[in-house]
């Protein structure tokens, strides 16, 4: 019989110790809470899944999926073409390519409450630079009024704020291809939109799927920009999922439909990162491994 | 197709002052219509600048490309109408190999049935039928070259085909067979082809015409027989040939030619004519042209014997006279003496060169 080495989970035990005071225990207090009802400190009822259920049949919380699925995919349908575009446009060689790099990297490197801050001014009518103009313009621009106004604010702001990861990602996925390729395709008199389409594009597919898996699970867990330009109004127009559970939560104090709801978008993110995961993955070992970057 | 005139020279820098700041010191040269030709050279001499030249990758930074007598400096390699094989295999990842073959066509707008009909001849020719509805990324880098070489062959009417290093990344066995391939192909279509290598054996086997580059200049052009056995420069002698030619300080003095301490006596008259004008010179003789002697011989050096090595076919005899080297390349019979003894190897014969500042003294 082989030996059994037992120091090796001595060796483990810190990692143990750090996932469960990080993610296990914590995970188990929203558990535990998803199963009663918390009347006071002291009160408490176990309820089984009942919680689960009537948050499941939430109408509010329903539209707030929905808005939330909506918000992501007007993200992506953006912010990858424009990324990929800014990438394109981009100086590859010299002082102005450093320069355009810092200037494009800039919005990433402001905190979620200043972005949220920044915009709730820029888009004040009275004062604000986007909301002065637009009115001055002849636009009935009001975004703490208007549904619409608020949503597209809201979608603005996003692009502004992470379109650049999306053409810094693009930008390091079109420097690493060889120049031989753009040769080939002058001599086999290939048009710009050919480059783009066979060369580019395939090229770029890699750092493309990160950066839709990056953007993906960001703006759907979007929280601090919202709260702090609209607050998840007028109404509900721009109450995302985790803008809701908050309200639940910390506002109401519903812990129990609150902890429920919290594993709920626990495993809906949790299945999206998995079939994200497995097509990258697919995607990934479906080719040989590209000869042409090692020589590159 | 059409004859090519090179009249240009080329530098990354903006003003150019020694000939160092030279890519590609001015030149000309015309590659006549139908020829096969090699540029060889060393890593970083030049050649594949001169062939972006060619192609219009690159423009010169001065002087002029005419293609036919037609001035195409300013023109991109597309109305060239030139195709360009790489030293690295470039496929479009998301076409299968067919339609890889058929891009060139494609852009340049043949009729679709004409394109099938050039795709089925090249893959054949290179035998990719098999994989011609496979995904090229898929495929191993050989077959990948080989791609590339196709795209370089499929449109018929190009007015050059160049080769730049195109069979670094393919297999020994493989090697010959496409150079062989090449050749024929340049036989049959009369194609005026490029060939850029740093291998000999590849340059003297392909082409018709050899241009030696070294460090930005063309040092000589001729035929492989004319590389070989008059070298025109003591950079050639020594770069094609293995091993190179053996070059030994001489001079003329009464009336014949001197090597350190031992008289050689003189070559044919008009030679001699030559070599008397000015005092030193540089005396070449490739290995395979030195024979052993009778000691004591007219024409022949004592050499002691520092390493004899069995090459297969040949014996390689490395030794020295008065400290300067010398290889022969002997019969595996020839009764070579041992190391550590003397030989007399006859180094003047009717294939021995001179040269004078580097020049061959004709």
């Amino acid at each position: 019989m082989k030996p059994v080495n037992q120091k090796a989970w001595l060796l483990i035990l810190p990692v143990v110790v750090c996932v469960a005071f990080s993610a296990i225990l914590p995970l188990m207090t929203i558990v535990n809470y998803s199963v009663q009802d918390i009347i006071s400190p002291e009160r408490r009822v176990f309820v089984g899944t009942e919680w689960f259920a009537s948050v499941l049949q939430d109408e509010e919380l329903h539209n707030a999926l929905w808005r939330q699925v909506g918000f992501s995919l007007a993200v992506l349908l953006v912010e990858i073409p424009l990324g990929i575009l800014l990438a394109i446009c981009m100086p590859a060689h010299g002082w102005r390519a450093s320069a355009v790099l810092v200037v494009v990297a800039l919005s990433l490197l402001i905190p979620w409450n200043v972005v949220g801050t920044i915009w709730q001014v820029f888009g004040r009518t009275d004062i604000g630079l986007l909301g002065a103009t637009l009115s001055w313009m002849g636009f009935d621009y009001n975004y703490t009024g208007d549904d619409v106004d608020a949503w597209l604010t809201v979608l603005v702001m996003d692009v502004w704020h992470w379109t650049p990861l999306v053409a810094l990602l693009c930008y390091a996925g079109l420097r690493a291809i060889p120049q031989a390729y753009y040769q080939a395709a002058r001599i086999d008199g290939a048009s710009r939109m050919a480059v783009f389409r066979y060369i580019e594009l395939p090229k770029m597919r890699g750092v493309l799927m990160i950066a839709v898996l990056l953007r993906f699970m960001d703006s759907f867990m979007i929280y601090t920009e919202p709260f702090v330009l609209t607050g998840g109004g007028p109404g509900n127009a721009t109450t995302f999922l985790s803008q809701y559970l908050t309200t639940k939560a910390v506002g109401q104090f519903d812990l129990g439909p609150a902890a429920a709801f919290s594993i709920i978008y626990f495993l809906i993110i949790l299945l999206l990162c998995f079939i994200l995961y497995n097509w990258i993955q697919r995607a990934g070992t479906s080719g040989a491994p590209d000869e042409e970057n090692v020589h590159a | 197709m059409a004859s090519i005139e090179l009249d240009l020279s080329h530098s990354y820098v903006a003003q150019p002052a020694t000939e160092d700041d030279y890519a590609l010191l001015p030149l000309q040269y015309t590659f006549r219509n139908g020829g096969a030709y090699a540029l060889l050279g060393p890593s970083g001499c030049g050649k594949t600048t001169l062939l972006n030249c060619v192609s219009g990758l690159l423009r010169p930074s001065a002087g002029h490309v005419r293609f036919d007598g037609q001035d195409v400096t300013a023109h991109t390699p597309q109305r060239r109408n030139i195709a360009q094989v790489f030293q690295f295999p470039v496929v479009y990842d998301t076409m299968t190999v067919a339609q890889n073959l058929a891009f060139p066509l494609r852009n340049w707008g043949i009729a679709p049935d004409r394109v099938r009909e050039r795709v089925g001849r090249v893959a054949e020719m290179l035998e990719l039928s098999s994989v011609l509805d496979r995904r090229a990324r898929n495929l191993s880098a050989d077959a990948k070259q080989k791609i590339s070489l196709g795209r370089g062959l499929v449109r018929n009417d190009v007015s050059a085909v160049l080769f730049d290093e195109p069979l670094t990344v393919i297999d020994p066995h493989l090697k010959w067979e496409l150079r062989r391939k090449l050749k024929e192909i340049h036989q049959e279509f009369k194609l005026t082809l490029i060939y850029v290598t740093h291998d000999q054996t590849e340059a003297l086997t392909f082409a018709d015409q050899v241009v030696v580059m070294s460090r930005g200049k063309v040092v000589q052009v001729g035929t492989p027989d004319d590389l070989f056995l008059l070298p025109g420069h003591t950079f050639v002698g020594h770069f094609i040939g293995s091993p190179g030619m053996n070059f030994l300080p001489a001079r003329w003095q009464d009336g014949g030619v001197q090597v350190g301490s031992r008289r050689l006596g003189s070559p044919a008259p008009e030679l001699a004519h030559r070599l008397a004008e000015g005092g030193a010179f540089t005396l070449g003789v490739r290995p395979e042209f030195v024979g052993l002697a009778q000691a004591e011989a007219m024409g022949a050096l004592p050499v002691s014997v520092a390493r004899l090595q069995d090459v297969g076919t040949y014996l390689l005899l490395t030794g020295a006279f008065e400290g300067h080297a010398i290889k022969a390349r002997l019969p595996l019979d020839a009764g070579a003496p041992p190391v550590g003894a003397t030989a007399w190897l006859s180094v003047l014969n009717a294939h021995t060169c001179f040269y004078r500042d580097e020049e061959l003294i004709r």
